[in-house]
């Protein structure tokens, strides 16, 4: 294995981690209605306005956590 | 496609990925299923037959490792394609139902994290360090066989059987499938079994802060660093969750050192503060949180705790590998046979099976395994890597915290873990305790082990957690070096307490919304999740009750801990009876009746345990035992004008008769509302074998659209299908999940 293929490995497994996160905390939700919006032809709404409905989403349902 | 509508689901007849080429088992992965199952079996019997020699703890985490590598193949693989019958070519409520908020399709291994942050909480680790008393070899043993064959397939069983449901919760499913009665009993047994959970999660947290000024002070900052993260996401930079949960991660581990700068000043002085007075700060906490938008307060704490638990998880598993530590603990202690132990008493038949709930079987998890999770998952075979497989990972974090308990000084476990009526409270009595005990130790040991992790004393810090993080703080400054001891010790109280608080939190809004939701049966209005008035009622309530459940725990002479913490252990494995029921009717009105076993035999385990239990709980005359037995010995006491140890005054006296007959009572009432689902399933039972089967409310096939891999890694077919999908499709819709790997 050369240098340059660990090099690609680590940047792909960065790019993984950063992918994984994103997902998984919900930032990429934001990626998902600006691709969507671009589909459709819809105007997107605000980063500020998004968010606010998914925290009001979150706030009409349970978030459970076991012991 | 249109063969899925057809197909006969009573024969079971899900194919695993790949059909009969899947099957072709080449000679590669047989030798290697061969090296694992060798090297499981070494460590099995290295642990079984070593005795009075230093054994490594590695091999109870291999022994361990290999059982879950082979289950997970193997057994899982029968349990989803056989027994269950997943059919990928069925579209999963998450499909159908798709509207971006609880019905979203996730990524197999995004969902995996979810469902596991979800389940994962104090119980798996608190759990097995109390029954390290017992010797390292019951707890191992049943935590690995526990979940291979009940925990993780109650998991995985709810998980499947909600997804075929829309994810509907547990109780809505007893009330559909058993009947009313026993959807009555079970909606009621889950509400108070939430109660005393809470309680008992916040009496860890309250033991382990008590008299502890740097374990406030850091647990204190962890609400206005959440309350500026929530603030931060809101105002500053919308939607920014990594970046806020960077700077907030990094704001704790500055608020854990800084425990350390104040505890000798002034503030610490302030900062020390008795069990009733954390109490109250719980309870007013818990209200606050329970009425506060959860965007301020509940949603970064969220993130900031998942964080920490998964960072402490796999620091801990290095720690592990790196400091190969040696086992203290004997294999089986006297305790397990004669039932005289300190820190809970009773034999290893039933109270080893309820002492460790959550890492083998945990009925908790049934009420995520159903609502939340199913609504998100991708493809029906996947419920093997996230029901099963996150139990099999919380199943590792039990594991790891055994080890923790079991590598740590004998002598200085029994100190810590006994109740301060036992040890005195001081080093001196406590050593002389431990003596008694046989356990090899001094004042002056006592006293060096508290110093250095600066703390006033570890006698009777009961609860588990601070053990625990004597543990963790021998592993990692092992492992990692630095002489950091006292950071690490703090480190992991600060993370025990933060997922306990967070567990706390979300549990009391739970609780505020089944409360909601049952009232609202009666009063329209109460049952609006918006109306304020309702919201602080609700809490309120909800609060009071684990309020006043801690207050007992904290004030009894007998000990909280050792009182409450078996009512804790039944309560959730009750809990699990009530799933286990569920899906095991399930699988006999599906027509499945020849695999009834997977889910009836651990029921079976399961009921036989939890009876026993609270039969002993309830019936037994030795009073350390029965609850109702301690109430009259001690009332017996008090009509002879006699005072009985631990109880100073008449006062006390008192209390411990309330208190062992409330506990009486609350058992026999979890046991009573068990009996009668599993009663009114006995019934429907029976009609199912009659008839061969009975309709349930199974929602009807649809043909699925999306192409996923069934497990964490996508096979060589799996991927050459999603690149045919997405030629086929085009690549806008199949990139939803922008650049995944």
């Amino acid at each position: 294995m050369t240098a340059g293929d660990v090099r690609a490995a680590l940047v792909r497994a960065g790019r993984g981690v950063r992918w994984y996160l994103r997902e998984w905390s919900g930032e990429a939700r934001w990626d998902d209605h600006l691709r969507e919006c671009a589909e459709h032809g819809h105007e997107p709404l605000t980063r500020r306005e998004f968010e606010r409905r998914r925290a009001d989403a979150v706030e009409r349902t349970p978030i459970s956590r076991c012991c | 496609m249109s063969t899925t509508a057809t197909r006969d689901d009573a024969s079971g007849g899900g194919q695993p990925p790949g059909g009969a080429a899947g099957r072709r088992s080449s000679v590669r992965s047989v030798a290697i299923w061969v090296a694992v199952a060798a090297v499981g079996a070494v460590a099995w019997t290295v642990l079984a037959l070593a005795r009075g020699e230093s054994i490594s703890a590695l091999w109870i985490l291999f022994a361990a490792l290999c059982s879950y590598a082979i289950a997970y193949r193997f057994y899982a693989r029968f349990l989803t394609y056989r027994v269950l019958g997943t059919d990928d070519r069925r579209a999963t409520p998450a499909e159908r139902l798709h509207n971006g908020v609880d019905y979203d399709v996730t990524d197999r291994r995004v969902l995996f994290g979810h469902h596991f942050a979800a389940i994962a909480g104090a119980g798996p680790l608190v759990g097995p360090v109390l029954a390290a008393q017992m010797g390292y070899l019951p707890g191992t043993i049943w935590i690995v066989v526990g979940v291979i064959f009940a925990g993780a397939v109650q998991d995985l069983t709810v998980l499947f059987f909600s997804m075929r449901r829309n994810g509907k919760s547990l109780g809505q499913m007893v009330r559909e499938e058993i009947g009313v009665v026993g959807g009555v009993a079970a909606l009621i047994a889950v509400f108070a079994i939430m109660i005393i959970i809470l309680a008992v999660l916040a009496l860890i947290v309250v033991n382990a802060l008590a008299e502890s000024p740097w374990g406030v002070f850091s647990i204190a900052l962890t609400i206005p660093i959440a309350l500026f993260m929530g603030l931060y996401l809101r105002r500053l930079r919308p939607g920014r969750v990594l970046e806020a949960t960077g700077i907030g991660v990094a704001l704790l581990l500055l608020a854990i050192v800084g425990g350390g700068w104040i505890q000798d000043t002034g503030l610490g002085d302030a900062l020390t503060l008795s069990k009733e007075w954390l109490v109250l700060a719980l309870v007013v906490y818990g209200f606050v949180a329970s009425v506060l938008p959860v965007w301020l307060l509940l949603t970064p704490r969220d993130y900031l705790s998942t964080f920490m638990k998964v960072g402490v998880i796999v620091l801990l598993a290095l720690g592990l590998l790196i400091s190969r530590p040696v086992l203290q603990a004997q294999a089986v202690t006297d305790f397990a046979r004669e039932g005289t132990g300190p820190v809970f008493a009773g034999q290893l038949f039933p109270f080893v099976f309820i002492t460790i709930a959550c890492g083998a079987l945990s009925g908790f998890h049934a009420l995520i395994s159903s609502g939340t999770t199913p609504k998100m998952v991708a493809k029906e075979s996947q419920v093997r890597l996230i029901g099963y497989g996150g139990m099999l990972m919380e199943s590792f974090v039990a594991i790891s915290a055994l080890i923790a308990a079991c590598v740590i000084d004998q002598g200085l476990y029994f100190a810590m873990n006994s109740p301060a009526g036992a040890t005195g409270g001081a080093v001196d009595t406590a050593a002389t305790f431990v003596q008694g005990l046989g356990f090899d130790t001094s004042a002056q040991d006592l006293a060096a082990a508290a110093a250095a992790v600066q703390e006033p004393t570890l006698i009777s810090r009961t609860g588990g957690a601070p053990t625990l993080a004597i543990g963790i703080s021998q592993i990692f400054s092992d492992a990692f070096g630095g002489g950091l001891q006292a950071f690490w010790y703090h480190f992991a109280i600060m993370f025990e307490a933060l997922f306990i608080l967070t567990a706390v939190d979300a549990g009391t809004r739970v609780g505020r919304f089944m409360l909601q939701d049952s009232i609202g049966n009666v009063w329209k209005r109460f049952g609006d999740l918006s109306w304020r008035p309702a919201n602080v009622i609700a809490s309120a309530i909800v609060v009071g009750l684990w309020g006043s459940v801690l207050y007992i725990g904290v004030t009894d002479p007998l000990g909280g801990v050792n009182q409450l913490f078996p009512l804790f252990g039944i309560a959730n494995q009750l809990l699990a009876a009530i799933a286990l029921t569920l899906v095991t009717v399930l699988l006999i009105k599906h027509g499945k009746l020849r695999y009834a076993w997977v889910t009836g035999v651990p029921l079976v385990w399961d009921l036989v345990v939890t009876m026993t239990a609270s039969w002993q709980k309830v019936f037994s005359d030795v009073p350390a035992i029965g609850y109702f037995a301690q109430a009259q010995r001690y009332r017996d006491a008090q009509d002879a004008g006699e005072l009985l140890a631990p109880a100073q005054d008449q006062g006390q006296m008192d209390q411990v008769i309330f208190n062992s007959t409330l506990n009486g009572i609350l058992q026999s009432f979890f046991a009573v509302l068990v009996l009668v689902v599993v009663a009114n399933a006995v019934f429907v039972i029976a009609r199912a074998i009659r008839a061969g089967g009975l309709p349930t409310t199974e929602e009807p096939p649809t043909p699925s659209e999306l192409v996923e891999p069934a497990g964490l890694w996508a096979t060589a077919e799996e991927k050459r299908a999603l690149a045919e999908h997405d030629r086929l499709v085009g690549s806008g819709a199949g990139s939803r999940d922008g650049g995944r790997p």
